[in-house]
This record gives C-alpha cells, sequence and structure tokens, in this order.
C-alpha cells in the first residue's frame, strides 16, 4: 500500500476520481467537491473515462458482467497512488467485492486486491489516510445517515461526524436509528416499490422528527430516495451529499431543487 | 405432506401485509423491543464477538465432521435407553411419529415448539389421521386455535394483536364465563395456562423439538421461556423429540456457549427462562418421566446443503436475531415469506430445501443492508449467500424478463465506455429539459419509484463531460 507521505515528498499525490454513475448522471456537482476537497488537501486528481463499478450487476446475479466491469475498472484506475469515491456503496464494490469476484484468479485477484488496497471513500481518505479537516462554513441544523454498505462493508461511521464536527456554523443533531436502512438497496427499490417505501417512511419520519434543516449521507442513491420522500411528503428539510458541505457548496441548488 | 410453499406469491402476500392495518400495529410494536433488549445483553458482554468466532468455528467443525457426531449421538441415545429414528423426508418424520402415537394408542398430544414439526406439517398429518395435537406454547397455542402457521421463530404469535387474541379466547373458550375480564395480557396467559394444564394432566405422548443436542451424552436440550415443554415431556407416557441434523453438538460444554449466544442474540436474556436437558427414558429410581424416549432425526434436504455454496446456513441456531433487525421483515412480517422460515434466514435456507424455482422472489426481497449478518450470533453471510441464490437465478433465467432486459441493456453500454458517455450525456440533457422544478413527480418506467416519491431531476450534463470542459478551460 503506498505510503501518502512518501508519495507527498517527491509529486503531489495522484488520485484517480472514480466519481460512481449517480454522481456522473445526476449530481456532477458531488464530483467537483469531492475533487475541490482533494485538491485542497494537495492531491492531483485525474477523472480517467469510466463507467459502472458493476455493483448492480453483480446484486443482480450477474457475476460475468461484474467481472468484465471490474476488470475494466481495474485497468483504468490502478495506475493511481490512490482511487477515491465519493460513495460507500460504490468504493464498498471495489474493496470488499473485487477481490471476492477474482478469488483464485492468478492473472486478476492479485491486481484486484492492490486495486483494493488504495481505494478508499471519500471521508475515509480525507480522515484517515490524509488525515486533513477541511475548512467549510455551513450554517443550520444538520442530520447524517449511514448509509448501508459503507457503515457495514467498511465501517464508515465516526469519519462523517469527524469532519462535520468541524464545520463552522453547523450544529449536528443525530436522529433516530441513523443506521437503519432507508429502503433503497439499489434495484430493490424499483422490484419493490411498496416495500421500500414503507421503509423510507420511517426515515422520513425520522429525519423531520430530528429537527434537522439539512440532511446528508455519504451515498447519492439514498439521498435520492430520501430527498424524493421528503419532496413528496411535503418536509422541508433540504437533503445533500456530505462532500457539498464539506467543499463549501452548501449554497447551491439541494438535491430535487431547481437549478439556478 | 408438508408445509405447502406459498414463496411464489410474496409480492401479492407481502402488498396485502402492508395493507393490513392490525398486523401493522403489532409489527410496530414488536420492532423495538427485540432491538434494544439485544443489543443492551451484548454490550454486557465484553467477549461477544469472541464468542461468536468460537460458535461460526465450532459449526464449521461440526459441519465437517456431522456423520461423525450423528453416529455418536446415535450411540448413547441408545445407551441411555432412547431410540433414534432417521428420517430422509419429511413424510418419513411424520410416519415415525404418527407409527409411536399409534403403538401406544395415545390420543391426546402435547407439542412444545417445533419449527421441524411445521416443515414436516405434523400437525395436519396427526389430524387426518384422528389424532388432536395440542401446542403448549403460548404463542403456538395463540396460532393454533387461529388455525394459522408461527410468522416468527421465538415469537409465533407476533402478528396477532392483543385484542385478536382476546376475541380468540373468547371464541375457543366457550365454557368460562363470558363477562370475564381479559383487559390484561397477564389474564389472557392466566387463561391459557388454565386451559393447557389440563391437556397436560391426560397428555399421552409428548412431542418437544430440539435447539441442541448432544454427541458425549445422547441428551436434547430445549429452551423455554414458559416451561411447557418441560410438562410436555415430563407428563407423557412418551417423549418424541423431533429434530433436524445440523443441531448435534460435541459436548456439553459446546452447548452452553450456543445457549449463551442464543438468548442474547433471541430475546436479549442471559439465559432462556427453562433451559431442559433431556436424557433417556424414566429410571427405575426417576421419580416421574417418560417411559418411552424417542428421537426422530430429519434429513429433508439439509445432506444436499453439506459441502455447497449454502453450507454457511447450516451454521444457524435459529435465534431470530437476522428477522428481528430486517427492515423488509419490519415491514411485511413473517407469513408474506409464504414457508416455514421468515426473514433473512427463509430467504436463504427455503430456496435449499424447498427449491429455487418455488422460491426465487425471496432472495431478491433485501436491501442488501447487511444489518442480519452484522447480528447473527454464528457469522452467517446471509447477504452473501442470497446474492449466491440471485447468481443461481440469473443463470437459470428465472428473473422477471423486464429485469433481465433491463441489466443486459445497461450492461452493454456500461462495458463501452465511449458510448456509455455519449448515451448518458445525451439521456441527461434530455431529462433536464423536462424536470425545470428540480424534480419529476411522474416519469416514464420508473413509475415504481415515483409512485411514492418524486424523482430529484438531473443537472442537465453529467459529470465527465462538464470535466472534461473544466480541463480544456485550464
Amino acid at each position: 500500500m503506498p505510503d501518502p507521505i512518501r508519495a507527498a515528498a517527491g509529486r503531489p499525490i495522484r488520485v484517480g476520481l472514480f466519481a460512481t454513475c449517480l454522481v456522473n448522471l445526476i449530481r456532477p456537482r458531488v464530483g467537483f467537491a469531492t475533487a475541490k476537497l482533494l485538491e485542497d488537501a494537495g492531491c492531483t486528481v485525474e477523472v480517467p473515462q469510466q463507467t459502472c463499478c458493476g455493483q448492480p450487476a453483480f446484486n443482480s446475479g450477474d457475476r460475468r458482467t461484474a467481472r468484465e466491469l471490474a476488470a475494466r475498472a481495474i485497468e483504468t484506475f490502478e495506475e493511481y497512488d490512490y482511487v477515491v469515491l465519493p460513495s460507500g456503496s460504490c468504493a464498498g464494490q471495489v474493496i470488499v467485492h473485487y477481490p471476492e469476484l477474482f478469488e483464485g484468479d492468478a492473472a486478476w485477484e492479485p491486481r484486484a486486491k492492490a486495486l483494493a488496497a488504495k481505494t478508499f471513500e471519500l471521508t475515509v481518505f480525507l480522515s484517515d489516510v490524509l488525515k486533513v479537516i477541511p475548512i467549510a462554513r455551513f450554517d443550520g441544523a444538520v442530520t447524517y445517515h449511514d448509509s448501508c454498505s459503507g457503515l457495514r462493508e467498511l465501517g464508515i461511521h465516526a469519519q462523517p461526524r469527524k469532519l462535520l464536527g468541524n464545520v463552522e456554523g453547523l450544529r449536528f443533531v443525530e436522529m433516530k436509528d441513523p443506521d437503519v436502512c432507508c429502503g433503497f438497496g439499489g434495484t430493490f427499490c424499483v422490484k419493490y416499490p411498496d416495500i421500500s417505501n414503507k421503509i423510507v417512511e420511517k426515515k422520513t419520519a425520522n429525519i423531520a422528527a430530528s429537527g434537522a434543516t439539512t440532511l446528508l449521507a455519504g451515498d447519492l442513491g439514498c439521498l435520492m430516495n430520501m430527498a424524493g420522500k421528503l419532496s413528496r411528503e411535503g418536509k422541508e428539510v433540504r437533503v445533500r451529499h456530505i462532500a457539498e458541505v464539506l467543499a463549501g457548496m452548501g449554497e447551491e441548488p439541494a438535491i430535487g431543487e431547481p437549478e439556478r | 405432506m408438508t408445509q405447502e410453499v406459498r414463496s411464489r406469491q410474496f409480492n401479492e402476500t407481502a402488498q396485502k401485509a402492508l395493507a393490513d392495518t392490525s398486523l401493522q400495529k403489532a409489527l410496530s410494536r414488536f420492532e423495538q423491543g427485540f432491538i434494544s433488549r439485544r443489543k443492551a445483553a451484548v454490550e454486557k458482554l465484553p467477549e461477544y464477538d469472541a464468542l461468536r468466532d468460537s460458535a461460526r468455528d465450532l459449526k464449521d467443525h461440526i459441519l465437517a465432521h456431522l456423520d461423525l457426531y450423528l453416529e455418536a449421538y446415535e450411540k448413547n441415545v441408545i445407551a441411555s435407553g432412547g431410540h433414534v429414528h432417521w428420517a430422509a423426508t419429511a413424510e418419513e418424520a411424520n410416519e415415525i411419529i404418527y407409527g409411536i402415537c399409534k403403538r401406544l394408542n395415545a390420543k391426546t398430544v402435547a407439542k412444545g415448539k417445533s419449527m421441524i414439526s411445521e416443515e414436516t406439517g405434523l400437525n395436519a398429518y396427526l389430524e387426518a389421521r384422528g389424532l388432536h395435537p395440542v401446542e403448549t406454547d403460548l404463542g403456538e397455542y395463540i396460532i393454533q386455535l387461529r388455525g394459522e402457521t408461527p410468522s416468527h421463530l421465538i415469537s409465533p404469535a407476533l402478528h396477532v394483536t392483543k385484542e385478536q387474541v382476546e376475541a380468540d379466547f373468547r371464541r375457543a373458550h366457550s365454557a368460562l364465563p363470558p363477562e370475564r375480564n381479559l383487559d390484561e395480557p397477564t389474564s389472557l396467559l392466566a387463561e391459557a395456562r388454565g386451559m393447557l394444564r389440563e391437556k397436560f394432566l391426560n397428555v399421552d405422548v409428548g412431542i418437544t423439538g430440539a435447539n441442541f443436542l448432544i454427541a458425549e451424552t445422547g441428551s436434547s436440550v430445549i429452551v423455554t421461556n414458559e416451561g411447557n415443554g418441560d410438562l410436555t415431556q415430563t407428563l407423557a407416557k412418551a417423549h418424541i423429540v423431533i429434530s433436524s441434523i445440523e443441531k448435534v453438538v460435541p459436548t456439553r460444554e459446546d452447548a452452553t456457549l450456543f445457549l449463551r449466544l442464543l438468548a442474547r442474540s433471541a430475546s436479549g436474556s442471559e439465559l432462556s427462562a427453562y433451559t431442559t436437558f433431556s436424557t433417556g427414558a424414566r429410571r427405575h429410581d426417576d421419580p416421574d418421566g417418560p417411559r418411552e424416549y424417542h428421537v426422530v432425526l430429519l434429513d429433508n434436504g439439509r445432506s444436499n446443503i453439506l459441502g455447497g455454496k449454502f453450507q454457511e446456513m447450516l451454521r444457524c441456531i435459529r435465534c431470530s436475531a437476522c428477522m428481528n433487525h430486517c427492515p423488509v421483515f419490519h415491514a411485511v412480517g413473517g407469513h408474506a415469506y409464504g414457508w416455514v422460515y421468515p426473514g433473512p434466514i427463509g430467504a436463504v435456507l427455503t430456496p435449499a430445501l424447498a427449491g429455487i424455482e418455488k422460491t426465487a422472489k425471496l432472495p431478491n426481497a433485501s436491501t442488501f443492508c447487511g444489518r442480519c449478518e452484522e447480528v447473527c450470533p454464528v457469522r452467517i453471510p446471509l447477504p452473501k449467500l442470497m446474492r449466491n441464490w440471485r447468481e443461481r437465478e440469473f443463470e437459470r433465467h428465472l428473473q422477471p424478463a423486464v429485469a433481465r432486459y433491463g441489466l443486459a441493456l445497461w450492461a452493454a453500454f456500461a462495458k463501452r465506455p465511449a458510448l456509455y458517455r455519449a448515451a448518458t450525456s445525451l439521456a441527461m440533457k434530455f431529462l433536464r429539459l423536462f424536470g425545470g422544478k428540480g424534480r419529476f413527480r411522474a416519469l416514464p418506467l420508473a413509475g415504481g419509484w415515483t409512485k411514492h416519491r418524486d424523482f430529484p431531476s438531473p443537472q442537465g450534463q453529467t459529470f465527465q463531460a462538464l470535466w472534461k470542459k473544466r480541463s480544456g478551460a485550464r
């Protein structure tokens, strides 16, 4: 595993930004916020031509497609010192499941493991690898939802709270059951829309009861699910990816708000 | 005659469950209790995670040598004066049990809680032959009165509200004074106890399940919170234990490891209220106990799971923690799963025992939130095993055509980065044209999403396109 200090001694750390499908398609500003945070910390950020990490195929039982997409991602990103994703679930796919997908494959398993070892979810990378605290200001009461894959596959819980704790003007309030699923579940929410709805209803009730005016999380899928439900219910909570607030982009339109 | 598998109808039964206000009321009451009690119990036990590792390793060891431990167990049951009957199928198990009842000319059969007997459909089998098995666990007694099946492993009547129980008791116990007060749960409990006590005294055959079978002594172990298991087996002429083969553990000490994990994971207790070890029939100088002791060891498909991709499922000790922490179970309850085992264990075990063709919906009914694996006392990787089933389904084209073609179309783009970039750019620009308000209340092909929630409109250009522009401008 590359040592950031040593890498930084000779030249800036080169980070490959794996933006994820949803950020690429729906909310590019999360990609820019991520890039800004990494650049502010002294990294060089590159965005190579990329598609999907393969998680939807993997979770739908299409292992062959999952392996093909994983191999492509390995080829694309293995040249960087680090790979950073603004998503716990896509990062979990690379870190936990790529080595699993190539288990016993003499050619690919070592490459999958090598990539997994230098791949990080954004808040973990900032907090635990670079050990930086972004300087930002955000006024208001904020609550944070722990997305399941990030929480349970990668153990992300303290890092986002630590980073948010340093944002000036931000008042953090914990909702009830922040670690309980929001009902998104990738294709689950369209395969079982009514069960998913029942689950997200409980989540939005907890969000509203927390008194927070802004909801943050580290995964755009969950954020879109919760934002969509809050907006349908007419609950006045603005929803953003944590990177936006940390990068000082908290004044831009929230998820589901018209572009100005 | 086994319990019918109705998992094909998962979508319909789940839909009904969501609309059932009394079920939803019962589910919302149950949700928090188990979770907070388990959490408190685990926090008081610093070695909890180390115990889980030991339990996982021990189970793996047992499963690797299952034949040896079962043979040792059989030898020691016989040595202690009991009988062992091997049943490959549910039908065989039912026949064996009925045979014993018939030979003893039994009229009344009392039953302790046993999910294995649910698997074999034992009650219906015996009733069809003129016997009247009486469930003695309070929850099981309630659902027997209602003609239902358990909806949870340790809380079988979880789906029933107190008001419904009161109505059932008034209907079933018609000899009791109608003006009696049944407002309190304790009065319901007292009434059930009174009714059951009478049945215990006249029981011919007592049937119980087993939480563990101990190879070194030939003992069977059951845990209950009402003591009904003890009465069921002690007062009967014959005690029949029905157990599946993977319940065997090597020693008494090993059993205590699992007992410590089981009670904490299940109900948050340090131990269940009653833990009963049964070894053989009544001896000469015993004051009480059954005159005959039988064990029916059921395979029912388990030996096919051994050595395969789903073997880890056989570690399960049936504590229910997985379903107690499952958001999908919280939403729809246990009956929606359509067979004996609900929740995450059902999503893995039911396809393994009943075949994936009939049960393909179950492994898909999960958000993969991973909470089940997080709380499993024997560390069964439930999401991984559900994903293994999804792979089998994919290989056999068992998934709905829409999902299959949708995935194939998406994969075709994702494998061609240049095409992906062009197509996604175009699609997002197009969506943006109509999403000026920031969100969609309805969207073609996304009805499942927009039925319940708005769809946030995309910014317009893709990140990759915008990044390229930024880089070019520098």
